[in-house]
């Protein structure tokens, strides 16, 4: 009998489980589950469906088939993401971590808000390729699945806002705010040398971008990569028509990149080493990369050790092990 | 058992007495969509109609959303009715829209929202007319469409010689949305059962500031080529007074 909350002590939800507190020194979130409270049930079901094959057209893949949670629910040692019947698509799975404070999502910020994220790749043909309609019948046709909506919403519909607010209950909870960085910053633990140097270092020639404690500043720039001649993925400029947006893509968040690899929107760097020899590389202005870029970072061999030790400080054992987001029917 | 059914008795006057007080009939206004061509009604798909270059065409979807009506009192004061429909030539129960917190009056003008505003294109995971399962959502570039026109031309050059125009797009520089604002030549009362009748010229789309040639355009699905079309648009409503 799986399903029933509360019949295994690892996989049972607590109403603590599920409050959502924003962490010292982090700013106001732009998801702020106002609309969207998690309670215990809701964030259960939504669990139930990131995990659920039943969202892809075959029954094939789930959310945590790509969105694993070992690497922040990024695919690990992939390059570009998985669809139905071996489908590769055209963009490095991001991973998942600290969402309600993204305020638009994917690698060229299309999507406007967690909540209607799921729809992109549950509709998109290199992925799920799968309607929300067709979905709304396969879960109403489903018990177990009448008896959570229940439970978990007091309209006890199953609509795509449950679907989708159960989702946003589960993702919007995922968060890393843990890692050894973490905790050297509130005085619980310290950074060898290195470590500190490399945390010096990146706070002269990365922070700009790759703001704390986010590590990230949401915006997106062009990092002077050359387009893919396969994938001719131009960026924000694909979806906005704009020649300014033009290879520009989101600044993504260095936490638990340690176990992201490989790098970038197209999975083309295989390590962390790669992509500082990429960045301290010599751009012109005409090349069209980010002013930061043209400028130059320079960076010493010892310089870019450094940083990448401290870069893994940005690893968080705990949201990497949290048991709150494992897989309770054991798939993945 | 007996206290069963007493307790079923007792829902069912509160329900009856609760819906008696929550439902004043005197705050409801009712707006009704008539869709045209020129000065024919809309048929779906049966009939060929011509566009301003004399290109022949049919219609087999015509749906767009309505919202946020403001209706002008003779007082010159306007009261606001929040909320969307979408008006779906294929459903004749959309057609016909009550909106409400309409104070007893007479009004003599008429402004609303052909589109979602942006603020609820951004607002995530929604129900009832702007759920997506209405096919009205861009899911894979977050944003409703405004509004959905289909057909077929025999000179356009899409395969079936279909014509799929989706306009929509709440981002400058593409910013579709449309405020209509109409008057009325003969203030309406509110109450009485009085409809106001609004008309829908979906030749418009293709017709006013930016003719649409089939040949050369038969199909619109994003935002990027949106606007023209928006703005050919903007004029399809009229007041058709009584």
């Amino acid at each position: 009998m799986s399903g029933f909350i509360g019949d295994n002590k690892y996989f049972a939800i607590s109403q603590k489980d599920v409050e959502f507190h924003i962490p010292k020194g982090y700013p106001k979130p732009f998801y702020n589950f106002k609309n969207n409270k998690p309670s215990p049930s809701g964030f259960v079901l939504g669990r139930k469906l990131f995990y659920d094959p039943i969202l892809s057209k075959d029954s094939s893949i789930s959310c945590g088939f790509c969105h694993q949670r070992i690497a922040a629910f990024a695919h690990i040692d992939h390059a570009l993401s998985h669809g139905i019947n071996g489908l590769i698509g055209k963009r490095n799975v991001p991973p998942l971590e600290n969402l309600v404070w993204d305020n638009s999502f994917m690698w060229d910020g299309r999507i406007n808000h967690l909540e209607v994220q799921p729809l992109s790749p549950i509709s998109n043909p290199l992925e799920m390729n799968e309607t929300i309609e067709s979905i709304i019948k396969k879960l109403q046709r489903n018990n177990e699945y009448a008896a959570m909506f229940k439970a978990a919403f007091n309209d006890s519909v199953v609509n795509s806002r449950n679907i989708l607010r159960a989702l946003a209950q589960f993702t919007g909870l995922m968060i890393s705010d843990n890692s050894r960085y973490d905790k050297y910053m509130r005085g619980e633990d310290t950074l060898s040398a290195s470590e500190l140097k490399g945390l010096e270092l990146f706070r002269d020639k990365c922070a700009q971008c790759h703001k704390e404690p986010l590590f990230t500043d949401n915006t997106f720039r062009n990092t002077a990569l050359s387009m893919d001649s396969n994938l001719r993925d131009s960026g924000v400029a694909a979806i906005n028509g704009q020649m300014k947006d033009f290879m520009k893509f989101k600044v993504p968040s260095l936490r638990n990149i340690e176990m992201t690899y490989p790098y970038m929107h197209d999975g083309r760097f295989r390590t962390l080493k790669q992509v500082l020899d990429h960045y301290t590389r010599k751009f012109t202005k005409e090349s069209g990369a980010d002013p930061i870029l043209v400028k130059g970072i320079q960076l010493t061999e010892a310089d870019k050790s450094n940083i990448i030790a401290f870069l893994k400080t940005l690893t968080d054992q705990t949201f990497l092990h949290d048991r709150r987001f494992a897989d309770p029917s054991g798939h993945y | 058992m007996v206290k069963k059914i007493i307790h079923t008795i007792l829902i069912i006057a509160a329900l009856v007495a609760a819906m008696s007080f929550t439902a004043p009939h005197n705050s409801m206004f009712t707006i009704r969509f008539e869709n045209y061509v020129g000065d024919k009604p809309l048929r779906l798909d049966s009939v060929f109609y011509k566009n301003a270059l004399g290109q022949s065409y049919n219609v087999s979807m015509f749906k767009y959303y309505v919202g946020n009506f403001h209706l002008t009192n003779s007082n010159g004061q306007e009261v606001v009715s929040k909320g969307y429909f979408l008006i779906n030539q294929e459903e004749k129960n959309s057609m016909q829209v009550t909106i409400d917190n309409i104070a007893s009056g007479e009004y003599k003008a008429i402004r609303f929202t052909l589109g979602v505003d942006s603020i609820d294109n951004c607002s995530g995971a929604q129900s009832g007319a702007l759920d997506p399962v209405n096919g009205m959502f861009w899911a894979w570039n977050s944003g409703y469409i405004f509004l959905k026109m289909e057909g077929i031309s025999p000179l356009s050059k899409s395969t079936g010689k279909r014509l799929e125009f989706h306009i929509g797009g709440y981002k400058e520089p593409n910013n579709c949305i449309k405020i209509i604002k109409l008057e009325l030549k003969h203030p309406i009362k509110q109450g009485e059962n009085n409809i106001l009748v609004i008309k829908a010229d979906a030749g418009c789309l293709f017709s006013g500031s930016n003719p649409v040639d089939f040949s050369t355009l038969s199909s619109v699905t994003d935002f990027l080529n949106a606007k023209s079309m928006a703005d050919n648009y903007s004029s399809m409503f009229s007041v058709i007074d009584k």
